[in-house]
């Protein structure tokens, strides 16, 4: 069974991986709101976050490449539009949007592959955000890996009969058995999440998640927080100093 | 002695017409080893999910002296721990640990007593190394020795086995059946593994269905209802 290279990832042991989740998700907030808003001295800024990122990457003991390519993922919504801007004369718009979300995307790839969901969630929990919208999050990704599972089961024994994706098949065949296959997926996968729910109120589950990390905030989370805020927003300034 | 667990006149259908359980009367007494055979579809696991109020029925089912109704439910829970046949439906937490806490957490522990409960658990079960590792990447007799921490943390007073040895090879079926001689609670193992049973139950029932049709000891159950391969292995050499 193949799961979420991220999930493995967020399992790592780097200094970042260590950090609170809630003082990496300031950090991560403040740097989105730097990246998004500025308008001048824009190469000079993503050239510095993109070394910053580099950096966090590097401490953390993250695949560059892999990095690179998963958050490449957001490109093709965004070069939509930089195309449609660059059609209609404003091509540094166009530039400036993609390198925006690619960083951004970069960025928050850096915190969700340093920091295990869960431990995301139970941050957020703490921070006021509502415990029924984060419940929604967690299983949705419990029960995207229910279903990326059968998936797998599925393909393997279809494979094992001979199937295989570049296969041709007569008169629409294909087509019909992607179709029943789908449907089945979605059958066993309901099923299944039924069994597992059951499982989760036999050991007692009344609607919330516990989580096991309620450490308290520790100075070195509290200086990691402003020291990255810092040289975010001052690098944002010098670049827009350079540019002026 | 008062009865850990006492159904009677059990009776459910699906809301699909089918009648699954059609007058169920069980007793469990403290210390006893209980296990429950029957054919596919004769209503075993449709029985135990009554036992802790996942399925809700017709007729009186009492889990050390309390009914298993809504006001109960809690209760019920710490008392009765169901142990799943396919393991990878109860294990769903990102690490071992943070699963067999997870009913720790339920109940109210905090998290020091969760945690050290857990890890005690987990070395009941023999799998005190595995606690940081993620549940998915064990082997099934691992997941297994993992579910039951995860029931055995909460110090229930029955343990329920469904399908315990299912898709286990026989040493890991011989050292499951050593750990659970082992754990002081009364136990149902609903079982087509007679062997299993036969090495572990006091007593057996056998469901068909969707009621007791029969009770008594493992062999004399075995041997009324030919319920054992042996039987036919005979024929099949010929």
């Amino acid at each position: 069974m193949q799961h979420l290279v991220l999930e493995r990832w967020s399992r790592g042991s780097s200094a970042l991986h260590r950090l609170d989740p809630r003082a990496k998700a300031v950090a991560l907030l403040v740097f989105l709101v730097a990246l998004a808003t500025a308008h001048r001295g824009v190469p000079l800024l993503f050239g510095g976050f993109l070394i910053l990122l580099i950096a966090g990457l590097v401490c953390a003991r993250l695949p560059l490449w892999g990095m690179f390519a998963r958050a490449g993922l957001v490109l093709p919504f965004t070069l939509l539009f930089a195309l449609i801007s660059w059609a209609a004369g404003d091509p540094a718009r166009g530039l400036s949007l993609v390198a925006k979300s690619y960083l951004s995307a970069l960025a928050v790839l850096l915190v969700v592959a340093t920091t295990p969901l869960p431990s995301l969630l139970g941050a957020f929990e703490r921070s006021g955000v509502p415990r029924f919208l984060l419940m929604v999050v967690q299983f949705l990704y419990r029960y995207l890996f229910v279903i990326v599972e059968e998936g797998q089961h599925m393909r393997a024994a279809a494979g094992a009969r001979g199937a295989s994706a570049r296969q041709w098949m007569p008169g629409g065949a294909r087509f019909r058995a992607a179709g029943g296959a789908l449907a089945v997926l979605l059958a066993r996968s309901y099923n299944r999440a039924g069994h597992i729910h059951q499982a989760m109120l036999a050991r007692g589950f009344q609607g919330h998640f516990q989580t096991l990390e309620a450490v308290p905030v520790r100075s070195s989370d509290v200086i990691f927080t402003v020291a990255a805020s810092i040289v975010a927003v001052a690098w944002r300034l010098v670049a827009e100093r350079v540019a002026w | 002695m008062s009865p850990l667990v006492e159904v009677r006149g059990l009776r459910f259908r699906y809301p699909d017409g089918i009648a699954a359980l059609n007058g169920v009367d069980f007793r469990l007494n403290p210390g006893e080893t209980v296990a429950v055979f029957g054919p596919n579809g004769s209503g075993k696991t449709t029985f135990v999910l009554h036992l802790n109020g996942l399925l809700a029925g017709e007729g009186v089912v009492e889990i050390c002296g309390l009914p298993v109704a809504a006001a109960n439910i809690p209760e019920i829970r710490r008392k009765i721990g169901i142990v799943f046949q396919d393991s990878d439906n109860q294990l769903f937490m990102p690490t071992v640990l943070e699963d067999v806490a997870f009913g720790l957490l339920n109940m109210g522990f905090d998290l020091p007593s969760a945690l050290s409960r857990a890890e005690a658990a987990l070395a009941i079960v023999g799998m005190e190394r595995a606690a940081p590792r993620a549940p998915y990447n064990l082997s099934a007799g691992e997941k297994k020795r993992v579910a039951i921490a995860g029931i055995v943390a909460m110090e229930p007073e029955v343990l329920v086995l469904d399908e315990p040895t299912a898709n286990l090879d026989p040493p890991t079926q011989r050292s499951l059946a050593d750990l659970v001689t082992h754990l002081p609670q009364a136990k149902l193992i609903v079982t087509h593994d007679i062997s299993f049973a036969a090495a572990l139950c006091q007593r057996a029932v056998f469901f068909n269905g969707g009621v007791v049709a029969a009770e008594g000891s493992v062999e004399d159950l075995v041997s009324r209802f030919d319920w054992d391969f042996s039987a036919e292995r005979s024929k099949l050499r010929r």
